[in-house]
């Protein structure tokens, strides 16, 4: 068995050096027609004479290629905003369209070659590991050693382990151009579900299904016994699979609007963005459906099944954020900061984000009812301003890119602003709570260590009072490590859901508590 | 209280620290001082465990940040108390140093038990009770031991066992009776457990006595030898046979000891002004039928605290144990247990039920008194709400009353199997009764565990 593991982690690793070399194979070069082709209408004529020194040529690897792309735009663009031209500025960024049309390369030639070789070892490797895990072993979730782990106790594998998701998310953000390999490789698979080409967002939808769907059978097998865990993960791995990534493919497919029917704004913040309402709004029956369900799951889903069931139902059952966070993440979710002083923070943090996103959003609609005459362009910079600093950095950077630093859930605890509004209902109208199991608390610190949100669980079981708080996203980790069978997420009457001064059952000496 | 009255506690365990706390929230005013040479910061013994085997660090087994004592004003005094002065109620510390009290707290806990087994100081040898233990352990066993050996099977006895199973050191678990923690567990629960850790490969030998550790020209363990004769090679010895109260410090003073501090129901000593709580407190009579004059379990420790407290704050209180109630993990199953259930009865007085899941890690017991009363039960595998049980056994319900409701007493997390309906027939096909069984519910037939 520890053979086969062996193999896989082997295996796994060949896939991820494959990922990391291949974005360096091939050469570049390019021709007038490529640039036309590649270019805006308005912008054609501009491209062609800019980048006109570079015909002919042949770059040998996408540095060099990116760097002359660099040199001749720039110095085109930097001259006009010297002058002030800015009605002249290109701003549009061609890299990534110029890249993926100029590179030639082994892995243009065979896709699916590569595809195996990175992606599909990376898979198959996972697999191989993960499926024997635990085998032999009787039932019963075992946390041996993971703060003796150098990946999950933020050793040097976890540090390292950490810079290069920092990295990778710098790159899919802000430098697609460099990885336009990899977004061939993935071409075929595109070209099957959606009869489009694929682009980087594509290939990062692929790698986070396929992480999902890898690590969540990782938690089948870590928490084995535990139907709870089973059907949560189970459920996330469905709804990133299907809602979040097969739907909307088969949507294009079919000249519809792309959208994911579980993603519910202000997490999806450009719903209410001009162009997603004039997409909804031209697509006939489908795009006023989508619309509506859009708004439906705002004012009426978010409240009426948090208020029955807690946040859980989202976050931990239905999110790709939360998705990604309780399979990949799980073996990080003990890094959570549970001090006082983090709890402060965050819950400063996270309704700023949400002020900011209502705020964002209320202008926008303004403006789009006033036909742009309240703000004109302004809110595109709001909307770029938000997308960089939150869309981008924090949700995918920090987000995702610190798991190995802080544990899971960075963005769903300090950032989500759909957290944020689910956390306000869970905390003043539900009928979901963690209950403490009368006086059997020891005070050991599972609980409280391996909640990935941060709650100091320990401090509410062992005074006997039930867990009510905004950010708990219903993991029920903290039941399941639970040694003395303390904690029980429950949903029941709103009726002494917040008790505040507990009695410890067990002493009849004490009849009030002070 | 004026603010110049001195508490002091002896020892920052669970006793001691619920004590100083709950006195805080009593009286604003009152000085309190919590010694400890073990740690300056409180943490739960019972999980050390964890910090072994990597759960956790130890930083994450401390209930309260750090700023909570001086935010609290409670005075952490590290130090090792060699002797107490009653007569002029002076605390004397290991270095000389003196400290003086008003009122006096001994909360000094527990140690290990040696019996006087020859061999018992070698190198590698040792009891798990403090944090001193667990590094000591930590050390001891970081590499060259191919065995271990573990002497007395209770339940820090499997606590040791499970951590040397982490380091995958073969152990050889030496229980003097027939069945593992029989003079706690029923027969059936001790069967259950013993087959729990025999599925982990832990060599449990039953009925075996030590006779002797053995060991090399450097003083280390080499071998234990049994009272039957058999040697077994060994690098690391547990001894796990109980603990004692740790009170030797006490000894040879006006203090009146036996095998603990001995006291009344509210905490008092034989000197006025000194009380003793936890593990190290010994009743004159038990403070109840089912109890025992030494209790030395967590939760009676907090409760004799926070019981404490309240007469240190002026409001004299006498301690009255409510119904017993206690838990423990044998490696993967929980045990908890609500009311009386001792390891044997007169079935004369008193009637048992009893139901195990066929895969043997499952099991119930419900002990009646002969009129069909509820006075206790052990749940295994599963997991039983506390207050469902308080109310049931205060209440002295009758036990069909407590089955036909044992929905509500399930405090397993959803979808678990519903083993609860199983308990419900075996319990009807035994003693019959009118009630109607649980049926499931449709998202529990679709997507729950089954039994």
């Amino acid at each position: 068995m520890k053979m086969i593991q062996k193999t896989g982690l082997v295996l796994f690793l060949i896939g991820l050096g494959a990922f990391i070399l291949i974005p360096f194979f091939g050469s570049y070069s390019i021709d007038e027609a490529l640039v036309r082709a590649n270019t805006k209408d308005i912008h054609q004529e501009k491209m062609a004479e800019i980048l006109a020194p570079m015909y002919g040529e042949t770059y040998s690897s996408n540095f060099a290629f990116l760097g002359a792309f660099g040199e001749n735009f720039n110095s085109y663009n930097d001259k006009l905003k010297d002058q002030a031209l800015w009605d002249q500025v290109i701003w549009d960024d061609y890299r990534f369209a110029l890249a993926k049309a100029a590179v030639s390369s082994p892995v243009t030639e065979n896709p699916w070659h590569f595809l195996f070789l990175s992606i599909g070892l990376a898979v198959l490797g996972g697999l191989l590991y993960n499926l024997p895990s635990h085998a032999g072993e009787p039932e019963g979730i075992k946390n041996n050693g993971i703060f003796h782990s150098s990946m999950k106790a933020k050793g040097w594998l976890g540090m390292l382990t950490g810079s290069f998701l920092i990295l990778f998310y710098i790159v899919l953000y802000w430098y697609p151009a460099f990885m336009v390999n990899l977004v061939w490789m993935v071409n075929p698979i595109s070209e099957m579900l959606s009869g489009n080409p694929a682009s980087q967002w594509f290939l990062y939808g692929l790698i986070y299904t396929l992480a999902i769907i890898v690590m969540g059978i990782r938690m089948f097998r870590k928490y084995r016994g535990n139907k709870y865990q089973q059907l949560r993960t189970a459920s996330v791995m469905f709804f990133q699979t299907a809602f979040a990534f097969l739907i909307p493919e088969i949507l294009v497919l079919l000249n519809q609007p792309y959208f994911d029917f579980k993603n519910i704004w202000p997490l999806d913040y450009d719903f209410f963005y001009d162009y997603q309402i004039d997409t909804f709004l031209s697509s006939g029956g489908v795009g006023m459906f989508m619309l509506i369900w859009g708004i439906l799951l705002i004012i009426i889903g978010v409240p009426v099944f948090t208020y029955f069931f807690g946040k859980r139902w989202y976050c931990s059952w239905v999110c790709g954020c939360g998705g990604l966070a309780e399979t990949v993440g799980d073996p990080f979710r003990q890094l959570s900061d549970k001090s006082v002083k983090a709890w402060k923070y965050e819950r400063v943090i996270i309704h700023s984000v949400l002020v900011l996103a209502v705020v964002m959003t209320a202008i926008t609609i303004a403006n789009y009812f006033s036909g742009f005459s309240f703000l004109g362009n302004v809110t595109n910079q709001l909307h770029s301003f938000y997308g960089f600093a939150i869309g981008s950095a924090f949700a995918g950077v920090v987000g995702t890119g610190f798991y190995p630093f802080m544990g899971n859930r960075v963005w769903c605890r300090f950032g989500c602003p759909l957290a944020a509004y689910l956390g306000i209902v869970q905390r003043f109208k539900s009928r979901f709570r963690i209950t403490t199991n009368g006086g059997q608390c020891i005070s050991c610190g599972n609980c409280s260590t391996y909640c990935e949100m941060g709650i100091d669980v320990r401090a509410y079981a062992q005074k006997g009072q039930n867990i009510v708080r905004s950010s708990c996203v219903g993991c029920g980790v903290c039941s399941a490590v639970c040694p003395r069978g303390v904690l029980k997420l429950e949903n029941g009457p709103e009726d002494g859901r917040i008790n505040e001064l507990p009695i410890i059952i067990g002493n009849n000496s004490i009849k009030l508590n002070v | 209280m004026s603010s110049n009255h001195h508490v002091v506690i002896i020892g920052n365990g669970i006793a001691g620290i619920t004590c100083a706390r709950h006195l805080r929230k009593l009286d604003d005013r009152v000085k309190i001082t919590v010694i400890s040479g073990e740690s300056t910061y409180f943490f739960s013994r019972t999980a050390l465990m964890y910090v072994y085997m990597g759960h956790m660090k130890f930083e994450h087994i401390q209930p309260y940040e750090n700023w909570f004592w001086e935010k609290n004003r409670i005075e952490l005094k590290e130090g090792w108390v060699n002797n107490v002065d009653f007569s002029t109620k002076n605390i004397e510390f290991k270095t000389g140093e003196k400290l003086a009290y008003d009122e006096l707290v001994i909360a000094s806990g527990s140690k290990s038990n040696k019996f006087e087994w020859p061999g018992q100081d070698l190198k590698g040898v040792q009891g798990l009770y403090s944090k001193q233990d667990l590094e000591l352990m930590e050390e001891s066993t970081k590499e060259g031991v191919q065995r271990a050996v573990i002497v007395g099977g209770g339940l820090i006895g499997i606590e040791m066992a499970e951590m040397l199973a982490y380091k995958k050191i073969p152990v050889t678990f030496l229980v003097r009776e027939i069945g593992f923690w029989d003079n706690v567990l029923p027969k059936e629960e001790s069967q259950l457990v013993g087959r729990h850790i025999r599925e982990h490969h832990i060599d449990l030998k039953l009925e075996t006595e030590l006779q002797e550790i053995i060991g090399d020209s450097e003083g280390k363990v080499k071998a234990v030898r049994t009272k039957s004769g058999e040697e077994i090679p060994c690098q690391f010895v547990g001894l796990t046979a109980g603990v004692t109260p740790n009170i030797d410090f006490l000894r040879n003073s006006e203090l009146d000891l036996n095998r603990g501090v001995k006291v009344d129901l509210s905490f008092q000593t034989n000197i006025p002004n000194v009380y003793a709580i936890g593990d190290c407190a010994e009743f004159h009579q038990p403070p109840a039928s089912d109890r025992r004059p030494i209790e030395q379990v967590w939760y009676t420790g907090r409760m004799h605290g926070e019981t404490l407290a309240h007469t240190l704050a002026g409001k004299k209180l006498q301690y009255q144990p409510g119904i017993w109630f206690n838990s423990a993990k044998f490696l993967d199953i929980e045990y908890q247990t609500y009311g009386t259930v001792p390891p044997t009865w007169d079935s004369e007085k008193t009637q048992s039920f009893y139901w195990e899941h066929s895969g043997g890690k499952v099991a119930f017991r419900m002990l009646m008194d002969i009129s069909g009363i509820i006075l206790g039960v052990n749940n295994f595998g599963f997991r039983l709400r506390h207050e469902f049980f308080d109310k049931a056994i205060q209440e002295k319900w009758e036990a069909s009353k407590v089955i036909s409701s044992l929905e509500k007493a399930n405090f397993d997390p959803e979808f678990f199997a519903p083993y609860y309906i199983e308990i419900q027939k075996a319990f009807k096909d035994q003693f019959g009764g009118d009630f109607t069984i649980t049926k499931k519910s449709f998202i529990q037939k679709l997507f729950g565990a089954r039994v």
